[in-house]
């Protein structure tokens, strides 16, 4: 039963994925398309109004056009959270967030991210979960549908990187409003509450009197998944009944989340007209996620053995933490699902995962390219097959070509500096914070668990996911800058080296493909992205893995 | 044809590569290898730490951290050996050549027109030297007057002396060389340290060696390779002790030696230096490592059909009657016009004839004259004692010249002579007074297996474009017997480099062979460009090869050399970081089973001790470097296929097997350290 509830999901994400590959393709086609007559006129205007010049730009315009764009859209977030208590659309009453905790959260909705350090029902009005979370939930993840449009582009060899405003509208117009009106009232549907009354008050049977949060949550609930943004409404995330009441909502949302993530690959092959291509990458992916699935799966189904032993039944398996209402097979898919396309919106709590069942979404933000989030997981993925291509082109005798593109010292620098920081930030503020008192006191289970949970933090931070091993009181000015600039490095560096990479790739003249060729589209060249993900991006991280949760799972055997 | 150049006794070689490997200790050297400096470092800590077991606090084991630093030590050394090696084997060809760049006397013709003897140190681009028989020749340079043989086995290898004319193509003598018959007057066309000799000298022994792009693109990997497991190691320390698992220092640079890519760091510059030897060993010297690597990457290859595809001499094959003669008067006639005709056609022709049943006796003829090929008349033949006239021509000269005579044409000598030509043959009318008896089909023959060899060339993905002079219906023919996949005929020297220019527009790399000078530029527009030693200077100035044998047809030896200097970098590279899962096996486990007993479960390959699985790993991180210099040196065999076939095998073997050989390799040394009670 387990097992039909699980594939039937994912059958259904083949179903969608590929027409939505290819209608991603065509969206962001640089020729005119048909979509053109449907959304150009309100483009148009949106061009008139803002003042966007629809000229093709140089991959170091579109950089800067990220990157400003960027710095605005953190300002507004920050200056909003600063002055919510003063503003309107506050019924609830609620302050202005303290200057860290500020940087922390707008910083983590600019990345993609949604780290939270704050409660949602507490700690935002009305007026910022729109104006800042909301906004953010679809200008971030526009912002990476628009990279990896560009960065496909230089891939492929079209006729330029495209401009970067045009994709960003385009992003907005064509995919994610369209996407989250429909979300919105499937889950409105389902019970999930859309209003601007304040929270209510209940009296329960008991005749105690209980405050029921509540607000615009549909809405902010369907971007959070098709954005892969994963900041939750309430603090407990999709966990909460007024964000995933139902196991429909529960596969509604990680078809959403994994919806955009798993076409891309798709709209690549489309893209280099070559839809093997597109299934190379995608059964990459698809094959490290259902490595990582099965494990999560089969370790918290199995139980905890250090509850079993304190004669706690684990028949139901690991059920701590989770929801009864979604069980094991749907938690551990919604917990593989969201670390993969690192959503990082959670239906159950990832500090209480069995600890190999734990070590799985760490494995999956590691790698960051197991479908990945919006845009990004597709670049990054990208990225390892260019570097696979790199090391294992050499050996048909041919200096190494990705597309009929040569990969030379300067693709090579690019990529070493994304591959290095991804380790760097993750395990240098690990080891800091776990031998520093400023870090290391806000471990809620010291030992190696400790270990695990400020690696989580780091690495989901990294990855841009926004999920956290809870149990971490992390709301300190330690954590709150420390992760801030981890999100940041994790999403830029990666942005501007692969856009500079693009940009490298386009000027270069393609090389005809003959026999001698490295095919790229063939199940050999499968296996080669994978070994490649694996030893370079995985094996970084066995040694601290190994003390965190592996040694856990080995000491509670 | 190509015989490896005689290099030093091994013995000698690795004696001096052991020296050498010492030498190469040197931080200030290591430092261009930024993996094995790593290693080196390493090295020095380990070794303060067996001398002073607490310098960062904490008890260490003096016996382990030393048992550690010398294995690294070992390790450096047998990456610097790898490299001497390769080195000295260039060094050990430079030396040879250095022979015969002895200081010679040269005697100068100054501007008075009197004869100095200088040493040719002194001589100077433009100057005029004399060389007469048994002289060396003093400097590069032009002969400007006079026929000589020269044996440039100095360079060449090849003892027979080949014949040096003023003018032409064949007037360029490299200094070094001897004179071996006459007196030529020569124009040097070099400084001195600049000539042939001297740069192939420093090309050989690698003074001036750069590294190639791909290398750099490599090396940048390897590097950043490198500093991840830097952030891993230290990282881990500060981490592990949170859990109270500290971890000895000599431990975190065992793990970290042997994550980082010793094996490619360590053999990296020989595999580029062993691939460039193996091109000087082909007796073909390349300019630079960047024109063998560039070989590897061709898409086409251009080739002269004359000499390269086709023996250049066209052979007659056939007779053809004409009108109403009969085959055997057409044989004598035949054989009558070529008598006296020296050139290989002309003899050919004779040849056929007699096996053609011709006897001897018709070839007797004495009292005859022989008249030779002019342009104007495009004719030859003899005049015989009786007074008849036998002439043999391109066919329209023989009808004008028949015509003149009164004679007649006969009906089918067109339609036979365009058959001829339309099967790729050239037809040579032959006339006894005025009367046309016949044709002979003259037919360039391809030289045996070039067919395979397109063949093969095919299966690599290569293109091969024949560039003739000849016109379209016998170049259509060559093309189709010798198998290449294209041609451009009646080719002018200009349609040459508008073909390679078009070819890289196309984004494709191309090589050539050329030796005259109207070929230069076309071979400094090739992205591979091979001349002939025998070729004029401008020719072998403006290529980045240049094959001392002058065969044109080791260009496609060149690309396979190419391919497999590629190849072995990539299966070295992929074996190197597969490696890095058996090692992780090995070391995790052992790093923290004394902090937390239950790591042992991790310990899948059975490893004795702690300390033996951490010597085991970083014995066998050592060893195989030298276990595979043998591979670096020879290169990866390399037979023509597909690429995705050669992914697939090379993948298994160096892939899979570099995942796998750790396993055993490590499970053995555990073994024999515990069998010798070492550990």
């Amino acid at each position: 039963m387990d097992f039909l509830q699980i594939a039937l999901v994912l059958v259904v994400l083949f179903v969608l994925a590929i027409p939505m590959g290819k209608y991603l393709a065509r969206s962001f086609s640089l020729e005119t398309t048909r979509l053109d007559r449907v959304f150009g006129g309100v483009e148009k205007a949106i061009y008139k109004l803002s003042g966007i010049r629809v000229a093709d730009m140089t991959w170091k315009q579109y950089a800067m056009a990220v990157l400003v764009s960027n710095i605005s859209m953190v300002a507004i977030a920050y200056l909003l959270l600063r002055l919510q208590g003063m503003l309107p659309g506050n019924p609830s009453g609620i302050a202005a967030m303290e200057p860290l905790l500020s940087f922390n959260t707008a910083v983590s909705f600019l990345t993609n991210t949604n780290l939270q350090h704050y409660s949602g029902e507490s700690g935002l009005s009305y007026l910022s979960q729109m104006l800042v979370i909301i906004y953010l939930m679809f200008t971030t993840p526009a912002t990476g549908i628009a990279v990896v449009m560009a960065f496909m582009r230089g891939l492929t060899g079209q006729r330029s990187i495209g401009n970067y405003y045009v994709d960003l509208v385009r992003a907005h117009t064509r995919v994610l409003i369209p996407l989250a009106i429909v979300v919105t009232l499937l889950l409105v549907t389902q019970g999930v509450p859309q209003t601007m009354e304040p929270t209510a008050t209940a009296t329960t049977i008991s005749g105690t009197e209980q405050q029921i949060a509540r607000g615009p949550v549909a809405s902010l609930v369907s971007i959070k998944h098709l954005g892969t943004n994963g900041g939750g409404f309430f603090g407990v995330n999709s966990s909460h009944p007024f964000e995933n009441p139902t196991p429909l909502t529960n596969v509604i949302e990680i078809l959403s989340m994994f919806l955009i993530p798993a076409a891309l690959p798709f709209a690549f092959g489309f893209m280099a007209k070559s839809r093997k291509q597109g299934w190379v990458i995608f059964g990459a992916m698809f094959a490290m996620f259902l490595a990582f699935l099965v494990t999560a799966y089969a370790n918290e189904v199995n139980g905890n053995p250090a509850l079993e032993r304190a004669g706690l039944s684990q028949v139901m398996g690991s059920m701590e933490g989770k929801e009864v209402r979604f069980g094991i097979a749907q938690s551990a898919l919604f917990t593989a699902v969201t670390t993969a396309a690192t959503t990082g919106t959670v239906n159950n709590m990832h500090d209480t995962l069995t600890p190999l069942g734990g070590l799985v979404p760490l494995g999956e933000m590691m790698l960051n390219c197991v479908f990945g989030g919006d845009g990004v997981g597709t670049i990054n993925i990208l990225m390892y097959a260019i570097l696979a291509v790199f090391l294992a082109g050499l050996m048909v005798g041919r200096t190494p070509e990705f597309l009929g593109r040569k990969i030379e010292g300067k693709e090579m620098k690019l990529i070493a500096i994304a591959i290095l920081v991804h380790p760097l930030i993750i395990l240098a503020p690990t080891a800091i914070a776990l031998a520093t008192e400023m870090g290391s006191s806000a471990v809620s289970n010291p030992g190696f668990h400790g270990i695990s949970q400020v690696l989580y933090e780091y690495t989901s931070s990294a990855a841009n996911n926004g999920s956290g091993f809870e149990g971490l009181g992390d709301n300190t000015p330690f954590w709150n800058i420390s992760t801030g600039l981890v999100m940041l490095f994790g999403r830029y560096v990666s942005i501007i080296t692969m856009l500079a990479v693009a940009g490298s790739l386009l000027a270069k003249t393609p090389v005809p493909e003959t026999m001698g060729t490295l095919r790229t589209d063939n199940s050999v060249f499968t296996v080669i992205l994978i070994a490649t993900v694996v030893i370079v991006g995985a094996l970084t991280f066995l040694p601290v893995l190994a003390l965190g949760p592996i040694a856990e799972w080995l000491t509670i055997r | 044809m190509s015989r490896t150049r005689t290099v030093a006794l091994p013995k000698d070689l690795y004696q001096r590569a052991f020296v050498e490997s010492f030498k190469k200790l040197d931080p200030r050297v290591m430092m261009k290898n930024p993996v094995m400096f790593v290693v080196e470092i390493g090295f020095f800590i380990t070794l303060l730490l067996t001398f002073a077991p607490n310098l960062f606090g904490g008890a260490s084991d003096p016996f382990f951290n030393g048992v550690v630093s010398f294995i690294l030590f070992v390790t450096i050394l047998f990456a610097n050996f790898a490299e001497a090696l390769a080195e000295g084997r260039g060094k050990a060809q430079a030396e040879s050549l250095k022979k015969t760049k002895q200081d010679t006397q040269a005697k100068k013709v100054g501007k008075d027109g009197r004869i100095q003897v200088v040493s040719s140190t002194e001589l100077r681009k433009g100057d005029l030297v004399i060389v007469e028989a048994g002289e060396l020749i003093p400097s590069d340079g032009e002969i400007v007057e006079g026929v000589a043989s020269v044996d440039e086995s100095a360079i060449t290898g090849e003892s027979a002396p080949v014949i040096k004319e003023a003018g032409g193509d064949f007037s360029s003598v490299t200094g070094g060389t001897r004179v071996v018959s006459d007196r030529i007057r020569v124009r040097v066309t070099t400084d001195p340290g600049e000539s042939f000799l001297d740069r192939m000298i420093s090309l050989v022994e690698g003074a001036k060696r750069q590294k190639t792009p791909n290398e750099i693109a490599l090396n940048t990997l390897l590097v950043s390779l490198t500093l991840i497991f830097l952030i891993v190691c230290t990282t881990l320390q500060p981490i592990a002790n949170y859990v109270n698992a500290a971890i000895p220092v000599a431990t975190l640079i065992a793990l970290l030696v042997c994550l980082i890519p010793t094996t490619i760091g360590g053999l990296l510059s020989a595999i580029g230096i062993a691939g460039m030897d193996r091109v000087t060993q082909f007796n073909v010297i390349a300019m630079s490592g960047k024109a063998v690597e560039a070989s590897g990457d061709i898409n086409t290859i251009i080739l002269d059909k004359t000499g390269t595809i086709t023996h250049g001499n066209r052979m007659a094959a056939e007779f053809v009657t004409v009108g109403n003669s009969k085959s055997m008067e057409l044989n004598r006639v035949a054989a009558q016009s070529s008598v006296h005709d020296e050139t290989p056609e002309g003899r050919s022709v004779v040849e056929l004839a007699k096996k053609q049943g011709l006897a001897s006796a018709e070839l007797k003829l004495p009292g005859s004259e022989g008249v030779e090929f002019r342009a104007e008349t495009r004719m030859s033949g003899t005049n015989l004692a009786s007074g008849v006239l036998i002439r043999k021509g391109a066919v329209d000269a023989i009808k004008k010249y028949v015509v003149e005579q009164g004679g007649n044409i006969p009906a089918d000598l067109d339609e036979k002579a365009n058959r001829i030509a339309t099967a790729g043959g050239t037809p040579l009318a032959v006339a006894e007074g005025n009367t046309i008896l016949g044709l002979i089909y003259l037919k360039d023959t391809v030289k045996p297996g070039m067919r395979e060899r397109f063949e093969e060339l095919r299966r690599m993905g290569i293109r091969t474009v024949m560039c003739t002079g000849d016109n379209p219906l016998t170049a259509a023919t060559i093309a189709r017997e010798a198998g290449v996949d294209d041609f451009v005929a009646e080719a002018k020297p200009e349609d040459k480099i508008a073909l390679i220019r078009k070819e890289q527009a196309a984004g494709k790399l191309v090589a050539m062979t050329g030796d005259g000078t109207n070929d230069a530029p076309a071979l400094a527009q090739a992205d591979v460009g091979l001349a002939m030693n025998t070729g004029t200077v401008a020719a072998k100035e403006a290529a980045n090869m240049v094959d001392l044998d002058s065969d044109p047809t080791k260009i496609i030896e060149v690309v396979a050399i190419g391919k497999q200097l590629l190849m072995t970098r990539g299966a070295l590279t992929t074996f190197s970081i597969a490696n890095d899962v058996a090692k992780y096996f090995a070391i995790i486990p052992a790093m923290f089973m004394l902090a937390i007993p239950q790591m042992s479960a991790l310990n899948i390959m059975g490893l004795a001790t702690p300390q033996s699985a951490i010597l085991s790993a970083l014995i066998f991180n050592a060893i195989i470097i030298p276990i595979l210099i043998p591979l670096a040196m020879k290169g990866v065999k390399y037979t023509p296929m597909s690429a995705t076939k050669l992914l697939s095998r090379n993948l298994v073997i160096y892939g899979l097997g570099g995942i796998l050989v750790p396993f055993v390799g490590i499970k053995l040394i555990d073994l024999i350290l515990v069998g010798l009670n070492l550990v």
